[in-house]
C-alpha cells in the first residue's frame, strides 16, 4: 500500500467517502462491496485480504456498518486526520438529505396521495422487516444450538412482553454469550486448551485496556500466521453474517 | 438541556447497536418513542420507512431527523454526531489493537450471545410496525372491524415477494407504496 499524503488525497478520500456513502442504499452491507472496488481496485489503496478483516472490525463494533468502515479506512490510510475525513464524508449526504426531507415533512405527511403511499409502505416495510428477522431467525435455528435459540427467545419475550430495556438485554446477552464460549471450550478438545488460555491472557489484557478485541489473522508475524489463519477458518464464516 | 439529551439519547443508540443497519431500530424505538416522546410510533414508522428510501445508515437517518423536528438544524448536528461518537471511538481502538491481539475467542462470544438477542429486538421493532400498520395506531384487538384489511394484504403479498424472489427490498416497498396509493383514498 502506497501512503498517499497532502491536500488532493484528502479531497480524494473525502469525495470517495461521500460517494459511496450517497449510493449506498439499504443497508450497511452494501457499502463493502462498493469500498471493496473503490478503495481496492480502483486505488489501490488497500489490500484485498485486509477489506475482509476491516469489515470483521465494523461489524464488531457498535454503530452503523458503513461508518465503521470508512473510519478505519480513513485511519489505515492517515490516521486520525484521514479517519475523520472519512467519517464527516460518509455522514454528510443522509444528514443533508434527511434534514431536507424533515423540513418538507408535516406538509408532506397532510398530503392525501402521500399519505396513502406512505401507509402502503409502513406495510412493505413491516414485510421488509419480517423477512429479514425471518432469514436471520432460521439461520440461527439451522445451527441446532441451543443456547442461541433460548437467547433468542429470551429476548424476545423481555423485549416485546416484558418492556425490558434493550441495552440491559444487549449486555445481559453479551454476558451470557461469553460465558457459554467459555463454558464451552473449558468442556471441549484438548487442542482447544491453548486457545482458551490465550483466550484468557487476551481478555484480561483487554478487560486493562477497556477495549474489545480486533479481528485476527494478519501476516505481520509469521510465527503466530498459522493458528490466526485456523482461527479464521474455524470462526471467519460466522462472523461475516452478524447482520 | 434539548441538545444534551439528544446528545445523550444518539450516543447511547451508537454505542449499543452492534450488528448494523437494523440493530439500530429497537434502540432508536425505545429512545426516541418511548422514553422521550420526540416522535410517535406513526412517526417513527416513517422515518424507518424513509430510511429504507434513502442512502445512509438508520441510526444517522433518525438521528438527523429526531434533531432536525426537536431542536432544528443544530439539533441534527448533535444528535448525529452524539450517534456516530462511540463508533469512531470504538473503531480507532480496535485499529489500534489490530495487530496487539491475534484470538478472536472472546469477541466471538460476545457475538455469538449477541446475534440472537439482536435477531429477537429487530424482530420485535417490526412487529411494532406491523400493528402499527394493522390497526391504525390503536390497540391491536382481534375485533375484525377494528384491522386494516388492505394493509394486512399488503404486507402479505410483499413477504410473499420477498421471501420468493428476493429482490430487492426498495423495489417491494415502491411497490407497497403504489398499491397504498391506488387503494387508500378510495377505501378508507
Amino acid at each position: 500500500m502506497q501512503k498517499p499524503s497532502g491536500f488532493a488525497f484528502y479531497r480524494k478520500l473525502f469525495c470517495s467517502t461521500f460517494y459511496l456513502s450517497a449510493f449506498t442504499f439499504g443497508g450497511g452491507y452494501v457499502i463493502i462491496p462498493l469500498m471493496h472496488k473503490k478503495f481496492v481496485e480502483d486505488y489501490h489503496w488497500i489490500e484485498e485480504k485486509e477489506i475482509l478483516d476491516l469489515t470483521a472490525i465494523a461489524q464488531s463494533s457498535p454503530g452503523a456498518i458503513a461508518v465503521n468502515a470508512a473510519v478505519i479506512i480513513g485511519y489505515r490510510l492517515a490516521g486520525i486526520l484521514g479517519a475523520l475525513v472519512a467519517l464527516v464524508g460518509t455522514v454528510l449526504p443522509p444528514l443533508i438529505i434527511i434534514s431536507v426531507i424533515s423540513l418538507f415533512y408535516q406538509a408532506f405527511r397532510d398530503n392525501v396521495v402521500v399519505n396513502a403511499v406512505l401507509k402502503g409502505m409502513q406495510a412493505g416495510v413491516a414485510a421488509v422487516i419480517a423477512d429479514v428477522t425471518a432469514s436471520m431467525a432460521i439461520g440461527i435455528g439451522k445451527e441446532k444450538k441451543l443456547i442461541p435459540i433460548l437467547i433468542m427467545i429470551a429476548a424476545f419475550i423481555a423485549n416485546y412482553f416484558l418492556n425490558v430495556n434493550v441495552i440491559i438485554i444487549i449486555l445481559v446477552c453479551a454476558v451470557v454469550g461469553a460465558l457459554a464460549l467459555f463454558w464451552q471450550q473449558r468442556r471441549g478438545k484438548n487442542n482447544l486448551i491453548s486457545q482458551m488460555k490465550q483466550a484468557g491472557a487476551a481478555a484480561k489484557e483487554e478487560t486493562a485496556a477497556g477495549k474489545a478485541p480486533a479481528s485476527a489473522a494478519t501476516d505481520t508475524k509469521p510465527e503466530r500466521a498459522a493458528t490466526a489463519r485456523q482461527d479464521e477458518l474455524h470462526e471467519g464464516g460466522k462472523h461475516h453474517d452478524l447482520s | 438541556m434539548i441538545y444534551l439529551e439528544l446528545l445523550w439519547s444518539f450516543f447511547q443508540i451508537g454505542l449499543f447497536s452492534i450488528g448494523g443497519g437494523y440493530a439500530a431500530m429497537p434502540l432508536i424505538q425505545e429512545q426516541v418513542v418511548n422514553t422521550h416522546n420526540w416522535l410517535s410510533m406513526t412517526e417513527f414508522a416513517d422515518v424507518i420507512t424513509i430510511s429504507q428510501m434513502t442512502p445512509g445508515p438508520i441510526a444517522i437517518n433518525s438521528a438527523t431527523f429526531v434533531g432536525m423536528r426537536i431542536a432544528g438544524l443544530p439539533g441534527a448536528l448533535v444528535a448525529t454526531l452524539g450517534c456516530v461518537l462511540p463508533s469512531f471511538f470504538i473503531v480507532l481502538g480496535l485499529a489500534y489493537l489490530y495487530y496487539k491481539f491475534q484470538n478472536l475467542s472472546l469477541i466471538q462470544g460476545v457475538l455469538s450471545g449477541l446475534r440472537p438477542a439482536v435477531v429477537a429486538l429487530i424482530g420485535c421493532a417490526g412487529l411494532s410496525i406491523l400493528l402499527l400498520s394493522l390497526f391504525d395506531g390503536a390497540a391491536p384487538s382481534l375485533q375484525p372491524s377494528d384491522i386494516n384489511f388492505i394493509s394486512g394484504g399488503i404486507f402479505l403479498a410483499c413477504l410473499v415477494v420477498l421471501r420468493k424472489w428476493k429482490p430487492n427490498p426498495i423495489y417491494v416497498m415502491l411497490g407497497a407504496g403504489v398499491l397504498g396509493a391506488c387503494i387508500f383514498p378510495f377505501v378508507g
